[in-house]
């Protein structure tokens, strides 16, 4: 697992893709957080970092499908995926590799938001009177958010050997995933149907570890669906045994 | 045994592409899978490397199961799959070593720089994978099977689009590595199966058409030696097929002949003889070797 990992790394390293969403990514969230006039913190006037967890997701929903889409369409169109199986590894240890070494770059993309946090600790008034608990279930939040989408990215790129189709799916399914759910409960559905719908969608319990508030459900939820798009991964790519 | 199978079937959809496959190989030996495209000689190396199951039957590597012990088999064998696929953004180095890390390996730096001693990519190890020629590729893809001393090499296709100095280079190399080891090494050339292998598997279809020695094989099909032989006159058929000992005749073209006379008989002599008797001259003799390519084409050209 480790040498799959490893190798992704390296690929990512040499290929400049990590450098691209790493910069993309503290751009875009660095534009709205302090520059952008309507919604700059600095204009905003309140000691919060809620800009960088509203944009976050939707900055990521396209970021991670692009990082996550050569993982298996790459291998599946030169055939050196019929050597990397052919190795005497699992297909869950390989696929545990390629989705620690995204997730890995999603966490390497983050972590310099953290200067934001030690910003506006200083920007606060009195100094040091921020929502700590809350940033920090955010960043929970962010984080298992971004890996989910790495699970949804792995799932989709190993559907196809294209790696455009890998991207276009991947970002449809993130998109559906954290937000499809609660335009849908819209629609003039029961209530028992519309709260079950929320609980589907990724959004709702994002918002509620955003408060700080580190419930099980959430974490069960998280984990639940990471692990349902990894077993979805390993039953597409062992179809070949069918 | 070192690979031993048995009545392997693999059944894609509604297409037999292996079709009751049986033979096994002894330690040591160099096999060549001969057979027409799409006739089943990968199929087959993808169920020996574990990367698809059978449909039916079994086959086996040192002992253990492919389907059962798939993961002791792969440590066990080294493949080189059809095409050679490679990363190619990878450095030639960085590639080998990161191949080693697959296997359980002592001192890999140590490893990796022998393999590339030994497939002579030493000049070439700090360049991209990508920006090889493909007979430099092809040592990488030998290397990376060779890294862990396997003791099943299979490699499906080793010399396809070499240019012919590489092709040597190449053979000599697979030679060189299967006096410790297995191989079962692919192709649909003739001469290349001449030039390495011990034993040929012919398939044709899915099915096995022929287990031998290749020694063995070219007598088998052949029975005794054919000649090419030019009259001055024109000769009947009939005349020829008359002589004692001779088996087969063929016109070729005008009074151009193809004879095959029976393992005991020398064709030349009887035609001489002949030649002689009748007063006619014989123009040019020469000895015409059933070569492999032929026997190949017989076996496999069968409805």
């Amino acid at each position: 697992m480790f040498t799959v990992f490893k190798r992704e790394i390296s690929s990512f390293l040499s290929s400049l893709i990590a450098y691209i969403v790493i910069v993309v990514f503290l751009l875009v969230t660095g534009l709205f957080m302090w520059v952008f006039p309507d919604y700059s913190l600095l204009d905003f006037g309140y000691a919060s970092l809620d800009q960088l967890f509203i944009i976050g997701p939707w900055v990521f929903m396209f970021l991670i499908p692009a990082i996550t889409m050569r993982f298996f369409s790459e291998e599946k169109r030169t055939g050196t995926i019929e050597l990397l199986f052919t190795k005497p590894v699992t297909d869950t240890q390989i696929i545990l590799g390629k989705f620690f070494a995204g997730f890995a770059l999603v966490v390497f993309a983050v972590l310099p938001t953290l200067l934001y946090a030690v910003t506006l600790w200083f920007l606060a008034d009195p100094v040091g009177n921020i929502d700590t608990g809350g940033i920090i279930g955010s960043y929970i939040g962010l984080l298992l958010l971004g890996a989910v989408f790495v699970s949804i990215g792995l799932f989709a790129s190993a559907l196809t050997d294209n790696q455009i189709v890998a991207f276009i799916l991947g970002l449809f399914l993130c998109f559906f995933f954290y937000s499809a759910f609660d335009s849908i409960k819209l629609f003039n559905l029961p209530v028992k149907v519309q709260l079950v719908l929320e609980q589907l969608g990724i959004s709702a319990h994002f918002y509620a570890m955003s408060k700080g508030v580190l419930d099980s459900r959430d974490l069960v939820y998280f984990g639940s669906v990471i692990a349902l798009f990894v077993a979805l991964t390993k039953t597409v790519l062992e179809s070949r045994k069918w | 045994m070192s690979v031993q199978v048995k009545q392997l079937t693999k059944i894609y959809g509604t297409q037999k592409a292996v079709d009751g496959i049986s033979f096994d190989i002894p330690e040591g030996a160099i096999v060549g899978l001969l057979g027409p495209n799409g006739a089943g000689k990968s199929t087959t190396m993808k169920i020996l490397t574990g990367f698809i199951p059978q449909t039916s039957g079994m086959a086996t590597v040192h002992g253990l199961d492919v389907e059962k012990n798939s993961l002791e088999i792969r440590r066990l064998t080294g493949y080189l799959p059809e095409s050679n696929p490679l990363y190619l953004d990878m450095y030639v180095q960085e590639y080998l070593h990161y191949a080693a890390g697959f296997y359980e390996v002592n001192d890999p730096a140590k490893r990796v720089k022998q393999m590339l001693e030994m497939t002579g990519l030493g000049v070439e190890q700090h360049k991209k994978i990508g920006q090889l020629s493909k007979g430099y590729r092809q040592r990488v893809g030998l290397a990376q099977a060779m890294l862990h001393d396997p003791k099943v090499l299979i490699l499906d296709e080793p010399t396809s689009g070499l240019d012919p100095n590489q092709l040597v280079d190449i053979r000599a190399l697979i030679k060189e590595i299967g006096k410790s080891k297995t191989i079962i090494l692919s192709t649909h050339i003739m001469q290349e199966v001449e030039a390495m292998c011990e034993r040929v598997l012919i398939i044709n279809k899915g099915k096995l058409v022929a287990n031998d020695a290749v020694a063995q094989l070219q007598r088998k099909v052949a029975g005794g030696i054919t000649v090419q032989v030019e009259f001055s006159d024109a000769v009947q058929q009939r005349e020829l097929r008359s002589l004692s000992g001779i088996q087969e005749v063929r016109n070729e073209q005008g009074n151009q002949w193809l004879v095959t006379g029976d393992a005991k008989t020398d064709v030349r002599k009887t035609l001489f003889d002949y030649a002689v008797r009748s007063g006619k001259t014989v123009l040019s003799m020469s000895q015409h070797e059933n070569s492999l390519e032929e026997i190949f084409r017989e076996l496999t050209q069968k409805p």
